[in-house]
């Protein structure tokens, strides 16, 4: 006992210090830009990051000095509606392809996987161009339109609806439901956790969105944070870096809130009972 | 007013037969068994009946009306599944609920119907939990109280026993059985246990190989049985069905191992002869006499079976009452009593008829 427990002990420490290392090198920069958000910009030029003179002032300044109140809006927005089209689209798109029969439905469905196949970047010149010709542009419909559904969302729900015990479905035939009330009554409830994955998701993704909001917005009318926070950075000769720290620890606090909301649905165990 | 099976059929292809033209009447108000070994066709069957199966040929009528075309809600009937299928993200009442919420009915009688189902089936302490904190015959009876809850008057239930265990199996079996009759509902049951169908079946359907080899009162299937599929499904310890050959209108030879005094009269040379294990009698005996050897014996508390190999080979199952005295390996002698079966080639009864008797 004695001998094996030795090498056991010595792994562990091994792994955790290895572990150790991997969080500091993660979460280092995370740390720092926080940290560097609450000092005066001088003193981050100076690379003086040990200051005392720690304050909300970037925080006020941001607010204050810049359009990130009307960003922050523009992407609160266009992520939320994002988020709600792509749950009801997705889910509605993957009822279908689970639970009714119609001709070529694999088929069908093998086109939508193919789309997932090209990368965004390879559409976004024809995009471009026919956002353009439908005068689009440096609008919120631009923003929203192509990302109302997508092929991701709707093959995620579809594997989580057949995984959905047949006998649910079937008893719910025997009770007279038709299609719209197996949907909302039966199939979401029952797969709630994807749908909350699912939306998690997609408010990220759009929040997150960067390449097509730069190629279509330019105005601050629509503009949406990411954006607005390089915007920040090149708009004046002098770079308020504090200010964009600051600007930049605002922007992830609703990834952060997303993730620990989420976090408390993803307990298994949630559909035990319903067979067996 | 019954449920009428009328050669009713099932194929998924061409040459795949699942069910072969199965015909037979349900009474109203009726507890009707359907058993047979897995994969015979039974929950096809029962599937078919409550129409999320579709009908490959023949007619299935309910009270009068034929339901070959008719969506599962517009037949009236309620389904127990052998999975329960509760809803994991409803309590139990709204479990119970669901479905006459579904069907649009007023309010005050949905309480009234779900508190009485639920009291029927002694749930109504628990009646706010979800199913996960419920236990396995709690949420079976959550799936009976759906049933029960349901105006319908016939009600399917598709191995509901399946998933508890033995004590439980045995509590539910009562449970429901006295549900049916106070209920006065026609239930169709179908199980793979010829324990649970015979203890709770006004008539059984005994199918196997995706046909019917019987119907009757439990009575009939295991005093009459049809072919010697039925008398090897009935009754534990398992039949002893042993080839025999004619020595005169009453006397059988069991392959030269002992002689079957008949009740009936033998009019083929060779027959399989059915003996049920209790009318088998075993003595110890010297070697000279002795027609079989124990191979072991299985004390059930006030009887016993005692497997024996015979002379010819063939094992056989006695069942003596109290505690047996013979040891592996002894030699015995073993006799039967008059009360048997005889099979055909065809392994059908041959039936025995009921003027003979009155003649002998």
């Amino acid at each position: 006992m004695i001998t094996s427990n030795k090498p056991n002990r010595l792994n562990k420490v091994l792994s955790y210090l290895l572990l150790v290392v991997l969080a500091v090198v993660i979460l280092a920069p995370f740390f720092i830009g926080i940290w560097t958000s609450f000092l005066p910009t001088m003193d981050i030029a100076q690379g003086n990051f040990f200051s005392t003179k720690v304050s909300f002032d970037n925080y006020v300044a941001a607010f204050t000095k810049t359009p990130i109140v009307r960003y922050l809006g523009n992407s609160l927005v266009i992520s939320t509606l994002t988020m709600l089209a792509q749950l009801v689209f997705c889910s509605m798109s993957a009822y279908a392809f689970v639970f009714l029969k119609f001709k070529y439905r694999n088929a069908i469905f093998i086109l939508f996987l193919i789309t997932m196949m090209l990368p965004f970047e390879a559409e976004i010149i024809p995009n471009f161009t026919t956002v353009k010709n439908l005068g689009m542009l440096d609008n919120y419909s631009v923003l929203l339109i192509p990302f109302l559904t997508s092929a991701f969302g709707t093959f995620m729900l579809r594997q989580a609806f057949m995984q959905t015990p047949t006998e649910l479905k079937e008893a719910a035939d025997i009770e007279g439901l038709n299609h719209f009330q197996i949907y909302w009554s039966i199939v979401l409830p029952y797969n709630k956790i994807s749908m909350i994955t699912l939306g998690a998701y997609s408010f990220l993704g759009a929040w997150n969105q960067y390449l097509w909001p730069m190629l279509t917005t330019f105005s601050n009318d629509s503009r949406l944070i990411q954006n607005g926070l390089r915007q920040l950075q090149s708009e004046e000769t002098f770079n308020d870096w504090g200010m964009i720290q600051a600007s930049a620890a605002i922007i992830v606090i609703p990834t952060i809130i997303v993730l620990f909301v989420g976090q408390h649905y993803f307990k298994s165990g949630m559909n035990e009972g319903a067979v067996k | 007013m019954s449920t009428i099976l009328n050669q009713v059929s099932k194929q998924y292809s061409e040459k795949e037969d699942i069910l072969k033209n199965v015909s037979a009447e349900i009474e109203t108000g009726e507890f009707f068994v359907i058993v047979g070994p897995s994969g015979c066709g039974k929950s096809t069957l029962l599937r078919m009946i409550a129409g999320l199966t579709s009908i490959s040929d023949g007619e299935i009528s309910i009270d009068g009306q034929v339901v070959n075309d008719l969506q599962p809600k517009d037949r009236k009937l309620t389904m127990v599944f052998q999975s329960y299928a509760l809803f994991p993200f409803l309590n139990v009442w709204d479990n119970v609920a669901f479905g006459l919420k579904a069907r649009n009915i007023d309010q005050a009688e949905v309480h009234q119907r779900v508190n009485d189902a639920l009291d029927m089936v002694n749930l109504s302490e628990l009646k706010e939990r979800k199913p996960r904190e419920l236990s396995g015959g709690q949420r079976q009876r959550v799936a009976l109280a759906r049933a029960v809850a349901s105006d319908a008057k016939l009600c399917l239930m598709d191995e509901p026993l399946s998933n508890l265990d033995a004590q439980l199996r045995i509590k539910m079996r009562q449970e429901i059985y006295q549900l049916q009759r106070k209920l006065g509902i026609t239930l169709i049951y179908v199980t793979h246990d010829q324990v649970e169908a015979m203890t709770m079946a006004d008539h059984i359907m005994v199918l196997n190989d995706h046909e019917v080899q019987q119907i009757g009162t439990p009575t009939e299937i295991y005093q009459q049985p049809a072919n010697e599929f039925v008398a090897n499904f009935f009754g534990t310890p398992l039949i002893n069905l042993l080839p025999a050959q004619r020595v005169d209108d009453r006397t059988l030879n069991v392959e030269g191992d002992f002689e079957v005094k008949t009740e009936q009269k033998i009019s083929e040379n060779e027959v399989n002869v059915g003996i049920r294990p209790g009318e088998l009698h075993v003595e110890a005996s010297d070697e000279l006499n002795a027609n079989a050897t124990v191979k072991s014996s299985e004390f059930l508390g006030d009887e016993t079976i005692v497997y024996a190999t015979m002379n010819s080979e063939h094992e056989v199952r006695v069942l003596i009452p109290g505690k047996a005295v013979f040891a592996p390996y002894e030699k015995v002698k073993i006799t039967a009593s008059g009360n048997v079966f005889l099979f055909d080639a065809n392994h059908k009864r041959i039936p025995f008829e009921s003027e003979e008797l009155v003649n002998a």
